[in-house]
């Protein structure tokens, strides 16, 4: 009797993710070109007129957001955002505000140190406070969307805390 | 988006990729001596089984075989064997045997015998098998010696899944792979652009569930592996992660954070139909149920730190926790026997190897880290598989459940997150 059982038939799946922005999960520091300056022009009149309805907390005028940081850094362990990075977010709201009709995908990381499954987990809480604090700011949450790489996307692979706090990250990525 | 399906069939993959390359770095004191004679051959079934079977009983650490250059004799049928000869040679058992073409198929017969009682302690006609499957019929030859003469079920004719990442930052690939136990034989069941994570087998070893990701979002697909059917099971917004089969095939425990914060839910195979089981907002993951099906422990970081905690499966009890030292403990599996976890165990500074004993609550570390993680069970229980991060990358290993025996597995790339299947459903 052939134990056909033990014959196992193999297919391959592909799966291309052909990314709309082409930078889905990539190194978001690599695509740190500023924002036109058309829409840093609109940022300073309309984000103006959304402080002034007062939709979350004023963000204040005159200045053109600075998109060039887009990723806000965390403690081992820990997804509260820490008040240096408050900036990061501040910017990303105004130009979001200012742009309803831009999105931003939130992606949410952590070093090497745990579990793949928890640190799927902690980077997506990592993630959801930089969401948090935007919609606070008054972002509508349609702009804003979530998800957590884990440790699976490192951006360095050094075994040193240079390295972890690099990865310990919520990426803003422009979608 | 799009989604490419590939058929490559068996040979495509399978010869493109590397076999594992496994080294015994630690053994038994009392390793049996054994010695496994070279079987009878012919044109047509002249594979080497009896070199597979010496290497499965010598990966054990349990056994240690004699060389074949050291063998006086190669007697093939009992009748052959001049017993007086073995014992000068200390050996105390010896395996000979034969393998005949029958028709399209191989048969192969093989003797275990006792050296010093001067007695057959197994004889067996296997049944006649493709010439390509015969590495298999080996491995249950394998199974049957080192049951025979150990009391416990083998472990060599199963399968092990993995995941392999090569490249860096956005070139970075991953690969599902299911390789024979001894790391022969690597196939490509899925492969991707993005991460792939946490494989698991189906009990009757049909199926495999496992992560997957596409633009960012995970979902738990379920690949059938015979047809290479594949199904997204679950595609909520949020988490889609660490899926755990229940001992019946039937359910999947999965952890689903759309319900505003990683929980874990208990999802129906066959229906998708899902239930709550835990309720708390801290983070509540990497499921794995007991074999009786009863019960589900879990990591979670509702005291602050992740731990394990365990609760019924029914829901009728509030989770309990299990761990207490250290300061991390994660990713808790079920021995076979359910008396015992395996997990991972963090003490401040290296993440290791433990074997938590359910009855006295007493956790021994069994590896050295200082980042080992993803312990699986082979399905007899005597041998845990890991991940351990080295200077050459993610590799993986295995250490006896008494933490004597140690094995190295390295491939190209980073291999990690391994699954030891089941034993096949007879």
């Amino acid at each position: 009797m052939l134990r056909k059982s033990n014959r196992v038939f193999f297919w391959v799946m592909a799966v291309a993710a052909l990314s709309l922005a082409g930078c889905a999960g990539s190194g978001s520091k690599e695509n740190a070109s500023a924002t036109p300056t058309s829409a840093e022009n609109g940022i300073n009149t309309s984000g103006v007129a959304n402080g002034a309805t007062g939709n979350g907390n004023a963000l204040g005028s005159g200045s053109a957001s600075d998109l060039s940081q887009h990723s806000v850094y965390f403690d081992t362990n820990k997804s509260t955002i820490k008040s240096q990075y408050q900036s990061v977010i501040d910017n990303w709201s105004r130009y979001l505000l200012a742009n309803p009709t831009s999105k931003v995908q939130l992606q949410g990381n952590t070093d090497e140190r745990g579990t793949r499954s928890y640190n799927v987990a902690l980077g997506e809480n990592r993630a959801d406070a930089v969401a948090q604090a935007m919609k606070t700011e008054g972002v509508s949450s349609s702009q804003i969307s979530v998800i957590s790489y884990g440790k699976e996307r490192p951006v360095c692979t050094e075994h040193d805390e240079s390295c972890w706090q690099q990865n310990r990250r919520a990426d803003i990525v422009q979608q | 988006m799009r989604i490419l399906i590939l058929l490559l069939g068996i040979l495509g993959w399978g010869c493109a990729h590397a076999d594992l390359d496994i080294t015994v770095t630690g053994g038994e004191a009392a390793a049996q001596p054994i010695a496994v004679v070279p079987f009878q051959t012919s044109p047509g079934a002249n594979f080497d089984v009896a070199q597979i079977v010496q290497d499965d009983l010598a990966r054990s650490g349990l056994f240690n075989p004699l060389k074949r250059t050291d063998m006086l004799e190669k007697p093939t049928d009992p009748s052959q064997v001049n017993y007086r000869d073995w014992r000068v040679l200390g050996m105390n058992d010896i395996v000979i045997g034969q393998e005949q073409l029958v028709g399209n198929g191989v048969a192969v017969r093989f003797y275990l015998l006792d050296v010093f009682r001067q007695q057959q302690l197994l004889g067996y006609q296997m049944p006649p098998s493709p010439p390509d499957q015969l590495r298999y019929v080996a491995h249950r030859i394998a199974d049957m010696v080192y049951q025979k003469l150990t009391g416990t079920p083998g472990y060599f004719d199963t399968q092990i899944a993995y995941i392999s990442g090569h490249g860096l930052g956005d070139a970075r690939t991953f690969k599902l792979i299911v390789c024979d136990s001894d790391g022969k034989y690597p196939r490509v069941i899925a492969a991707s652009k993005e991460p792939l994570m946490t494989p698991v087998w189906s009990p009757d070893r049909k199926q495999l569930a496992f992560v997957g990701y596409q633009r960012g979002r995970s979902a738990i697909y379920i690949d059938t592996l015979a047809t290479g059917h594949l199904r997204k099971f679950s595609d909520e917004p949020g988490i889609n992660g660490a899926p755990a089969w229940s001992p019946d095939g039937k359910l999947l425990a999965v952890t689903l954070s759309y319900g505003y914060n990683p929980d874990i839910y208990i999802m129906n195979v066959a229906t998708g139909h899902k239930r709550r089981l835990t309720h708390s907002p801290a983070i509540d993951t990497e499921s794995t149920w007991s074999p009786d099906g009863k019960t589900i422990a879990f990591t979670s970081d509702r005291g602050g730190t992740p731990q394990i905690y365990e609760m019924p499966v029914d829901g009728s009890s509030s989770p309990k926790r299990l761990t207490f030292q250290g300061k991390q403990n994660l990713r808790a599996q079920f021995s076979p026997n359910g008396k015992s976890l395996a997990l991972v165990n963090y003490d401040g500074s290296e993440y290791r190897i433990g074997l938590l004993d359910l009855q006295t609550d007493a956790l021994r570390i069994l590896t050295d880290g200082p980042l080992d993680e993803s312990p699986s069970f082979a399905p007899n229980g005597a041998v845990i598989i890991y991940s351990k991060r080295t200077s050459r990358g993610t590799e993986l290993a295995t250490v006896s459940v008494n933490g004597q025996v140690n094995q190295t597995i390295k491939a190209s790339g980073d291999i990690q997150e391994p699954a030891w299947s089941p034993f096949i459903q007879q």
